[in-house]
């Protein structure tokens, strides 16, 4: 019988490596899974490298992780946005390194890699500072740069619904990254915020299906702050 | 220019709000586009599209068909814009995953994309993501993928900075997001398109002459 349900954030992030490329799914305060990454301080991990699209805010989740120093880099589409303060005072401290991508390379990049495509070429970002010393090519008279897959050893996602297959449904626009995320990872742990018996899921509303993910806790935490 | 003639000018111009250039490019909005206004100015543009015409809002997180601005008993937790705040989904909106929303944008499916920026360039280059190339906390987000993949994009913006520097240029002078893609600037001075020889201005502000927009703009102008 297969269970991928998990009894604690602790026996969800059970054997993550120092080291590990973490993906983090989530916009903003929507669709992070909050409670796994900040359980990544007790778990211990550290000299991370985590993708995600923002850098944190406040005092929570990855803002967390990273003032505890365990990221050591932080490949991220848009780090700035309103309370992101920990991670800005890090960087001009020359405390943590940071690889900027454009949001629908850094998506597309964590698709590729779930969907055994190494590398493809991307119109975004050509004649950047961002496609330095990237290869750039012409295809019908118009230019594209390539970018490689983003494989991750971990994903830690955010679902609305999970069974224990670990068939997921999201809420809203709390589904962002979260697909994309556990398609690309070794190892995809989700938190969810309501739990389904088989065959209660509608077939048709199941966005992530099991096969992407491999261990899920049940945390229902209410709804994200902004 | 001599203070006298720029006293008087200042007298008689009239240059347009946020809001009515806001008003003024949605007016040239077609009956069926799918659109993405950036954050900031553009997200003023949703108000102006009047109920005679249907137009979808894309959102870059993954939302499709944006309604009105939630009343505080409306709010959505999980339902929010590019710029992180509280929206409402119209009836035939969905929702869709990263990798298919900018599928959706670098693909070419959206009609227009609206952005504001720092500067842009008399052959289309935009620059609106780092002050310099060494910014102390650099973000780029969907700016880069929006500008190359929509059918059209243009840009709504203040016609100089507040100390008066302009923003239309020959060259753009900050970090670019992409070369050759804008079409259309809305100032709060004029309306310019980008064509093969460079700004062509197509309207401008209350007041305002071509010499008064030539000498606050780098770049030459044709009228």
């Amino acid at each position: 019988m297969i269970s991928k349900f998990v009894n604690s954030v602790a026996e969800a992030l059970e054997g993550v490596q120092d080291g590990s490329t973490v993906l983090l799914g989530g916009f903003g305060a929507v669709g992070q899974s909050v409670h796994l990454i900040e359980g990544l301080i007790e778990q211990g991990a550290k000299d991370l490298t985590v993708v995600a699209n923002n850098a944190g805010y406040g005092k929570v989740g990855l803002a967390r992780l990273l003032e505890a120093g365990r990221v050591r880099r932080l490949i991220c589409s848009f780090p700035r946005i309103a309370g992101s303060t920990i991670f800005e005072n890090m960087y001009k401290a020359g405390k943590i390194e940071l690889e900027l991508v454009p949001q629908g390379t850094l998506a597309e990049r964590m698709r590729a890699a779930g969907a055994g495509i190494p590398a493809f070429f991307t119109p975004t970002g050509v004649d950047t500072l961002l496609s330095n010393n990237k290869e750039v090519r012409e295809y019908h008279g118009r230019k594209y740069v390539l970018e490689e897959a983003l494989h991750g050893d971990v994903a830690l996602i955010e679902a609305w619904q999970a069974d224990r297959w670990g068939n997921l449904t999201y809420k809203q626009s709390g589904r962002n990254f979260n697909p994309v995320c556990a398609m690309a990872a070794k190892l995809t742990i989700a938190q969810t915020q309501h739990t389904a018996e088989l065959g209660e899921l509608d077939p048709e509303s199941v966005v992530t299906p099991g096969v992407f993910v491999d261990r899920v806790v049940h945390l229902p935490y209410g709804s994200p702050q902004l | 220019m001599s203070t006298v003639t720029d006293k008087e000018l200042n007298e008689t111009v009239k240059p347009w709000t946020r809001n009515q250039m806001a008003e003024r490019l949605a007016q040239d909005i077609n009956d069926g586009w799918f659109v993405n206004l950036g954050i900031g100015i553009p997200t003023l543009v949703a108000n102006y599209v009047g109920d005679d015409k249907e137009v979808i809002f894309h959102a870059e997180n993954g939302v499709i068909g944006i309604g009105p601005t939630p009343q505080e008993n409306e709010i959505e937790p999980w339902l929010i814009n590019a710029g992180k705040q509280y929206i409402t989904l119209k009836q035939g909106g969905s929702y869709v995953h990263h990798a298919d929303s900018f599928a959706m944008i670098r693909g070419g499916h959206l009609d227009l994309c609206v952005l504001g920026a720092y500067d842009v360039s008399s052959s289309g280059d935009i620059a609106n993501w780092a002050l310099s190339e060494t910014d102390t906390a650099p973000a780029v987000g969907g700016a880069m993928d929006l500008a190359v993949g929509a059918k059209r994009l243009w840009v709504l913006m203040e016609h100089t900075t507040k100390d008066g520097k302009p923003r239309l240029m020959s060259k753009c002078s900050y970090p670019l997001t992409a070369s050759d893609a804008v079409s259309r600037v809305y100032t709060n001075l004029a309306v310019l398109d980008i064509t093969a020889t460079g700004f062509q201005v197509v309207d401008m502000a209350p007041g305002v002459s071509r010499e008064y927009l030539q000498e606050r703009t780098e770049a030459k102008l044709s009228f």
